[in-house]
């Protein structure tokens, strides 16, 4: 533990990562030297044009990936592997389509431990708890219904529940409202802004909407296209709570242009 | 829309019917003789005739058939997770299993003979050799097509290759397995006739063989029309229970 240093809850220290030996020998790297400090409940949204390792950027977050370079320190732990503690959501919603909503949302819960050995036994309570998760992102009504019944905002809406019900202390996002229309879109935003006020988890919201990222993040990181660095970090300063008026004022509007300009440059050079 | 429906459900009968009088009408306008080409009413007749007879070879083949085509679920099931959830097993088996699928099943009869002589193990066999292959792909295409994403959601929740294959991989490859049922079970009743053709003393294939050779072409007839019906009513039987077990798979689509 460097001593001295302030420790956030997510701490990236000088990250490179290939994605095998091959590639690591031939020094092509999907990120470069990432160092980043989040704090506990932070939000934070990393955007870039596509190919620029956003992805990988959350497979090292959750361990699913470990560096081949540098460390990462979560929760004061070093990442050796999958972190538990992490729900993931995806521009595709992959639900099952052949269980419930509710089960659905279940899901997770039947495989992660501490719930996983008592999933038989507190199964009605882990079920209203789910159907409570669903009820507050507007999904009242729709717990019994299969997947295919429901549109595609809905189906997002139950996907980021199932990310969300074991509690997690960090939500990673990647693209999640990418397929959706703009209005949908919005309503998200709205209801993920929610969820985040009422359990202050942290959240990696991996996207390239400008406005999506400056509307919900404390924090936004610009990427560079591949190999993946980070070029800027920017702490979206507006003050909270936001509602979707902000987003037509004028330093809303001006921050968004600012990292525009940056993304601008990183498609030039 | 519910006439549309009905329509759908009775043509299939319409056909048949069709088929069955243009058959009789050009028999008897042209005199065609009963022992090249017999008429829909001479096959009748034959079969009424010959009924006990027909029966006895019938149940005899139903049940060589169901005997294969039950180790042809059991091998082809197991063989199709080894190969879905393994990639090394599905590189090393899949080109394999192509290369033995192209051979022609009726080309074992005799080496089976060899080995278990005249009667139901040929027979066993070569519906099980015939029919195991499209189960087997099918449950390993189920398996192996799981999208990379949710695989990443459960794998960070410590999440087993076994828990993917059990939650997600198996009830997947579901529709794909009873879609596979329904053509399996049609190839099982082609492999047992195949075999009883060359070496049973018993069921339909032995019927047609022993009838052809006594030039009876109408019991010939009614022999096969036999087969069809009991591959017919099984292929049905699958359809209806995959219906039955997977409308999530069949509904699914539109809502995607």
């Amino acid at each position: 533990m460097t001593a001295g240093a302030p420790q956030g809850f997510v701490e990236f220290d000088r990250v490179w990562l290939a994605y095998n030996e091959e590639l690591l020998a031939k020094n092509q790297f999907a990120v470069e030297d990432i160092t980043l400090s989040v704090r506990e409940g932070e939000f934070i949204a990393i955007v870039g044009p596509s190919g620029c390792g956003k992805s990988t950027f959350m497979k090292l977050a959750t361990g699913l990936k470990l560096p081949s370079m540098g460390s990462i320190r979560i929760g004061g732990e070093r990442v050796t592997g999958p972190l538990k503690f992490t729900g993931m959501a995806f521009q595709a919603p992959s639900l099952l389509p052949w269980r419930t909503t509710v089960d659905n949302v279940l899901l997770p819960l039947e495989i992660v431990e501490p719930y996983r050995s008592n999933f038989r036994a507190k199964r009605a309570e882990y079920e209203a708890r789910a159907r409570a998760l669903l009820q507050s992102v507007g999904l009242a009504g729709y717990e019994d219904k299969y997947p295919w019944q429901l549109s595609g905002g809905m189906q997002q809406r139950a996907s980021i529940c199932r990310a969300l019900i074991h509690e997690p202390r960090m939500l990673l996002l990647d693209e999640p409202f990418g397929a959706l229309d703009a209005f949908t879109r919005e309503e998200l935003w709205n209801t993920l802004r929610d969820l985040w006020t009422q359990q202050q988890f942290n959240v990696i919201l991996v996207t390239h909407d400008l406005r999506e990222a400056v509307y919900l993040a404390d924090t936004v990181y610009v990427m560079s296209k591949s190999p993946g660095r980070i070029l800027i970090r920017r702490e979206i300063d507006l003050p909270r709570p936001r509602d979707l008026d902000i987003t037509y004022t004028e330093p809303f509007v001006n921050i968004v242009h600012e990292l525009r300009s940056h993304i601008g440059a990183v498609r030039g050079g | 829309m519910k006439h549309q429906k009905r329509l759908e459900r009775w043509a299939p009968w319409v056909l048949l019917l069709a088929v069955v009088i243009v058959w009789q009408v050009v028999c008897s306008a042209f005199e065609v003789s009963e022992f090249i080409f017999p008429s829909p009413l001479r096959i009748w007749d034959q079969f009424l005739e010959f009924r006990g007879e027909i029966l006895r070879h019938s149940w005899r083949t139903f049940w060589v058939t169901m005997v294969g085509f039950g180790l042809a679920i059991v091998v082809g099931v197991l063989l199709g997770f080894v190969i879905g959830s393994s990639r090394l097993a599905y590189a090393a088996m899949y080109p394999l299993m192509t290369a033995f699928n192209a051979l022609p099943k009726a080309a074992f009869v005799p080496i089976l003979v060899v080995w278990f002589g005249i009667g139901v193990g040929p027979a066993v066999l070569t519906a099980f050799l015939i029919s195991f292959f499209p189960i087997t792909v099918n449950i390993a295409t189920g398996l192996a097509t799981l999208e990379p994403e949710l695989e990443d959601v459960l794998r960070v929740l410590g999440a087993k290759r076994w828990d993917v294959l059990v939650k997600v991989g198996l009830p997947r490859s579901l529709p794909h397995f009873y879609g596979s049922l329904k053509v399996a079970i049609t190839l099982a009743f082609v492999g047992t006739t195949v075999s009883e053709m060359n070496a049973a003393n018993e069921g339909i294939g032995y019927l047609l063989v022993s009838a052809g050779s006594a030039m009876q072409m109408g019991l010939a007839f009614a022999g096969l029309v036999a087969v069809g019906i009991m591959a017919m009513v099984m292929y049905e039987l699958f359809a209806w229970i995959e219906k039955r077990t997977t409308a999530w798979a069949h509904r699914g689509s539109h809502a995607a």
